[in-house]
């Protein structure tokens, strides 16, 4: 392959303002960061209200949670972000339609749809992950909590999530990266995420091979960090005497 | 403090309780034995409605367990468990296991409430275990906790439900030490056993139930030397010569 690699591109001027092709791309990891992280938050919360729901006694809460992992599982993630930037406004309220389409920045509005879309999507895996950290728990957990006194709640609080999240600490892992590679599709609705800004760099400076070399870098740096940091929270919380923790 | 009127539950076609009556005075220890699968288990768990009943009456300390008005959280909170399994909460010390229940549900002061676990531990021989964690604890020393965790609720009565049987033999002891000191000390007890040794020294009275039916309840000395029943005999010959 004839090709001239040119690393020095990124630090080249853009040709818009006194913006090097490098400003793009930090900028572009602001708005990955700023995506999957409040998604993720808003995720990991939905995601363990549901999870919950889904182990409560009872018919109604179960239903109601099981009938949202199957409605958000079983549609792409492309398909669901679509509706919520192109669909749904369309059925606001007309001054939350106008303030949505007209008076936001088109910037915000792609921002808010898209951490909508995320964190809807996630909450059903999270919520997939908290329930099954709840049931693998020895059964004798709940009765024990409740022989005590413990109410429902306190049940949950004191004695079963917190058991719960760390068996689930691993999976939760997963999810954390993948809403951090999935935050990509905002690229789509015009949102100048990451990607956005990779594909704009190599359509004004036509250097593709480089700006997807140094996106590709930029995802696999900030995911192994993650993990990372995941792994000393994992550790950091676990019990000793078991699952290999310290005597 | 505890009766049982009449009591029957079904767990589908299966009449695991059979019209349970029975009473245990304040201050009386009660042996509960059976062979497996006659649902002594179910019985104790029934007391604080770790299981529900079908029909009848469990009364305890003057409230009506069955009764949808009463508040089980409060009557769970003056009733004692100790599991077979210990039930320890893995992620907490030994302190902090004790101490939870005293401060999230009675509100303690958590000064207070350590203070009495280790009082607690002292009595049950684990005061130096305190900050260690149950992973890293013997069977026998975390059924000792798990009572000690029971009784830091300040329980009027203390339930046991098969406390030694996931014990290896020379842990059994014990347990049964504390068992025996906690009776001696006046407390209310009903205790689903094998241990027939703890039976005869420590109970006031033991109840035989098979097939969901009470169907002997003796003083000691009369039920081990005189059993009337003959499954409540065929059960003894069995507990004391295995082989035969």
């Amino acid at each position: 392959m004839n090709y001239n690699w040119d690393w020095n591109i990124f630090f080249k001027s853009t040709g818009i303002g006194s913006e090097i092709y490098l400003d793009w791309f930090i900028s572009g990891l602001g708005w990955t960061i700023a995506v999957a992280l409040v998604a993720w938050i808003a995720a990991l919360a939905i995601g363990s209200v549901l999870g919950v729901m889904r182990t409560l006694p009872g018919k109604v809460l179960p239903a109601i949670a099981t009938a949202y992992v199957e409605l958000f599982r079983n549609v792409p993630l492309l398909v669901q972000l679509f509706m919520w930037y192109f669909v749904v406004p369309d059925y606001l309220p007309e001054a939350t339609q106008i303030w949505f389409k007209q008076e936001l920045n088109p910037a915000t509005s792609a921002y808010i749809s898209v951490v909508v879309c995320l964190a809807l999507f996630t909450a059903a895996r999270v919520c997939e992950q908290v329930r099954t950290g709840i049931q693998a728990l020895p059964r004798g957990q709940s009765a024990a909590a409740l022989a005590v006194g413990f109410s429902i709640g306190q049940t949950y609080r004191y004695v079963l999530l917190p058991q719960a999240f760390r068996v689930i600490i691993p999976p939760l892992t997963s999810e954390f990266l993948n809403i951090f590679k999935n935050s990509s599709v905002a690229s789509l609705i015009g949102l100048m995420e990451l990607l956005a800004q990779t594909k704009q760099t190599a359509e004004f400076s036509a250097n593709i091979f480089e700006a997807f070399t140094l996106a590709t870098v930029i995802y696999f740096v900030l995911n192994m960090s993650l993990m990372t940091l995941m792994n000393l929270i994992e550790k950091k919380v676990r019990i000793p005497g078991m699952m290999g923790g310290a005597k | 403090m505890i009766r049982f009127n009449n009591v029957h539950k079904w767990f589908k076609d299966l009449h695991v309780l059979n019209g349970i009556d029975l009473q245990v005075a304040q201050g009386e220890v009660v042996v509960v034995c059976g062979p497996s699968g006659s649902g002594k288990s179910t019985m104790i768990r029934t007391v604080n409605q770790l299981e529900s009943i079908n029909e009848g009456e469990i009364w305890v300390d003057g409230k009506n367990v069955a009764d949808p008005k009463t508040d089980l959280n409060a009557l769970r909170a003056e009733v004692g468990f100790v599991f077979q399994h210990f039930n320890l909460y893995p992620h907490l010390s030994v302190v902090d296991n004790i101490t939870l229940s005293p401060i999230k549900v009675k509100g303690m002061d958590k000064a207070a409430a350590d203070k009495q676990a280790v009082a607690l531990l002292e009595r049950v021989g684990l005061a130096h275990k305190k900050d260690a964690f149950p992973a890293q604890l013997s069977g026998g020393q975390q059924q000792r906790v798990a009572i000690a965790r029971g009784l830091a609720m300040e329980p009027r009565v203390m339930l046991f439900d098969e406390p030694t049987s996931a014990l290896d033999p020379e842990m059994i002891g014990e347990v049964l030490k504390v068992m025996k000191d906690l009776a001696e000390s006046g407390m209310t007890m009903m205790v689903v056993t094998h241990e027939m040794g703890f039976a005869r020294e420590v109970a006031d009275r033991v109840v035989f139930i098979d097939h969901g039916k009470i169907v002997e309840q003796a003083p000691p000395e009369a039920f081990f030397k005189n059993p009337q029943h003959e499954r409540a005999q065929q059960f003894l010959r069995q507990l004391l010569t295995p082989m035969s």
